[in-house]
């Protein structure tokens, strides 16, 4: 059978997450050297900017319209599932978001498909496809492949860059459906209290223990916010409670790969260093110069943090007004 | 009513990783093995669930002679007895659903938990491919559950924020870290699980459709520059992180 790639596009609130067209441009990369159909499919209520997936190489999205579709439900795999038997789709790809990696095993073995996920690499060798992904937190990675005729591939998100292909606007087929069957649905979506995730950001700004107490987390919301990034925790100040869990960043908390994460009065411990040492470039404030964090930082300063945060804060925006 | 727990055994999380001679496997020489942490916060809520509405608590594990070990301390913390599905080769995750699918549905159980993630390949998907096997309904990455008659409320965390599920049994919940505060074993708890039995059978047979060609170390990371110990190297970072890294 020949090859024929769905791309899942994920919507939130009406608005294309980031993380779909970085999985729209590999997808359509992939099927030029597959030498294959490639399509989108996105589900939602209302959709404003759905044809900018024209700009990462997708012609087509086929869009399933339903106001109950506006928030995540059991729906969402059987409409993606059936609408992909339908049209022999045998690639599957999505990204690792919250929302894909629920739904992409469901649809795996509706689709009696061998899954990889949270791959950070492929390439065509032949007739197959070899994905990279980490495993034990980064310590590792693997390399594998499907071997069933139906594929299911989640992306991790923020590694493969989105930049745009002088694509034109997709054209969007709209189906509206007519009755959606949850038996499972969000129902209402609680924001946290931080503004950027830093599963999301691409700068993140963490702190450690080594900030002492809760209030001086105040300098790092400061510098966070100078930079348009999300703020980050070490569990010993989550465990502490000084920071909500869904700051925390390693091995249980988040695994991120921002452009640039800079941790402050951490130590660097390898269950910290597991969700963070994938961010492109590193930055440790830490006033011991023996600490740990300080072999996968790119840049280092070995001082107190009281001393040297207040100074970055005020050099950036220096900087920033010049 | 009877509720199942699934557990896996894995590499400590403080455990350095080499990969092993055939380059497909780690060296496990020296690694000590544990309990998943995220299946403590799915025992955790089991048996507090258990502990409001009676019943019995069952731990599931595929694995080899091994994962006796994490079962036992399973057992120590509450659960009441467990199945071990023998299997001593690697299974990919639909292979360990499978097999997981097969007992819960022998069992006749409809509730069952599962950590959101195993610290070994981190795949966090053995739980919803378990679900959709089993036609259950599924609620990841939990972090509060709540059971009225047959009717579930979770919050699932998502980017962000998190989405309250409204769901019914039968159901597969996967435990995220605050979900609740996983009890220490007690002492009583760890001797009476010396007497606990741990009935093994055969995992059910399955069809293998992910195949791992190599395993390797990521490139290390080289250290970088300490460019000094206090505010005066703030002007070089900034200028850096602007010229070179060019990410502000
Ligand atoms: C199963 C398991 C899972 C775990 N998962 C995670 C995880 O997901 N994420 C995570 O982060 N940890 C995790 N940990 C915990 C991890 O082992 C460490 O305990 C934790 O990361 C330490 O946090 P820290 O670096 O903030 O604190 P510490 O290790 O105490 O480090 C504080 C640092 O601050 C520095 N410091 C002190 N004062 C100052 C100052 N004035 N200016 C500058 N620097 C200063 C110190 O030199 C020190 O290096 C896990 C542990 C286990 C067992
Ligand atoms: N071999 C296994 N036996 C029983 N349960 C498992 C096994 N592997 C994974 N699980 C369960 O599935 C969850 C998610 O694992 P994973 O999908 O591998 O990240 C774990 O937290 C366990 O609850």
């Amino acid at each position: 059978m020949a090859n024929n790639i769905l791309v899942f596009i994920e919507q939130r609130n009406g608005q294309i997450k980031k993380a779909s067209y970085e999985a729209a441009k590999v997808a359509s990369e992939l099927a030029q050297k597959l030498n294959c159909g490639v399509h989108a499919i996105l589900l939602g209520s209302a959709v404003a900017d759905a044809a900018n997936v024209g700009l990462y190489g997708i012609n087509k999205v086929t869009f399933f319209q339903n106001e109950n579709l506006l928030n995540y439900s059991s729906a969402y795999a059987d409409i993606v599932s059936q609408y992909a038997a339908e049209n022999n789709f045998n690639i599957l790809i999505l990204s690792n978001t919250s929302l894909g990696k629920d739904i992409a095993p469901k649809l795996a073995i509706k689709a009696n498909a061998g899954i990889a996920v949270d791959c950070i690499d492929l390439k065509v060798d032949g007739e197959d496809i070899v994905l990279t992904r980490p495993v034990y937190a980064g310590k590792a990675l693997i390399d594998v492949k499907i071997t069933s005729e139906n594929k299911v591939i989640t992306l991790r998100p923020n590694v493969f860059n989105p930049g745009e292909v002088n694509g034109a606007p997709a054209e969007i087929e709209t189906k509206p459906i007519a009755e959606v069957s949850d038996k499972c649905r969000a129902v209402e979506i609680k924001k946290a209290e931080g503004k950027i995730d830093v599963a999301e950001a691409d700068i993140i700004v963490s702190g450690g223990r080594g900030l002492k107490a809760p209030e001086n987390f105040k300098m790092i919301a400061d510098l966070a916010d100078l930079l348009g990034a999300a703020q980050g925790a070490s569990r010993a100040a989550v465990d502490a409670g000084w920071r909500p869990h869904s700051e925390q960043v390693g091995q249980t908390g988040k695994t991120v790969s921002p452009s640039l994460y800079i941790a402050i009065g951490i130590s660097g411990a390898i269950q910290h260093m597991a969700g963070m040492r994938s961010s492109k470039y590193i930055v440790a404030i830490n006033k011991d110069k023996d600490a740990p964090i300080f072999q996968v930082a790119d840049y280092g300063i070995a001082g107190d943090a009281f001393e040297v945060v207040p100074a970055l804060i005020e050099e950036i925006k220096k900087v920033k007004s010049e | 009513m009877k509720i199942a727990v699934c557990v896996s055994h894995v590499p400590d999380t403080a455990a350095k990783i080499m990969v092993g001679a055939d380059g497909k496997k780690i060296d496990s020489n020296g690694v000590a093995f544990v309990l998943n942490p995220y299946d403590e916060y799915a025992i955790e809520e089991a048996l507090k669930l258990k502990e409001k509405t009676g019943g019995e608590v069952i731990a599931i594990s595929v694995g080899g002679e091994a994962n006796k070990e994490s079962i036992r301390k399973a057992l120590a913390m509450g659960i009441d007895s467990a199945v071990l599905l023998r299997e001593d080769d690697d299974r990919d995750s639909s292979g360990i659903a499978t097999a997981l699918a097969d007992e819960i549905k022998a069992q006749e159980i409809e509730l069952v938990f599962f950590g959101k993630q195993s610290v070994d390949f981190d795949n966090s998907i053995t739980g919803q491919l378990t679900a959709e096997i089993l036609g259950y309904n599924c609620v990841s990455v939990a972090v509060a559950f709540s059971l009225e008659g047959n009717e579930i409320t979770a919050e699932r965390e998502i980017e962000g924020g998190r989405e309250v599920i409204k769901t019914s049994l039968p159901a597969v919940i996967t435990a995220q870290k605050g979900l609740n505060e996983p009890r220490y074993a007690s002492l009583k708890g760890i001797m009476s699980a010396k007497k606990k039995v741990i009935e093994e059978k055969t995992a059910a047979p399955y069809i293998k459709n992910v195949e791992l060609i190599s395993m390797k170390k990521p490139a290390s990371k080289q250290a970088g520059r300490i460019l000094g110990s206090d505010a005066s190297a703030v002007p070089e970072l900034v200028n850096l992180l602007r010229t070179e890294a060019k990410v502000i």
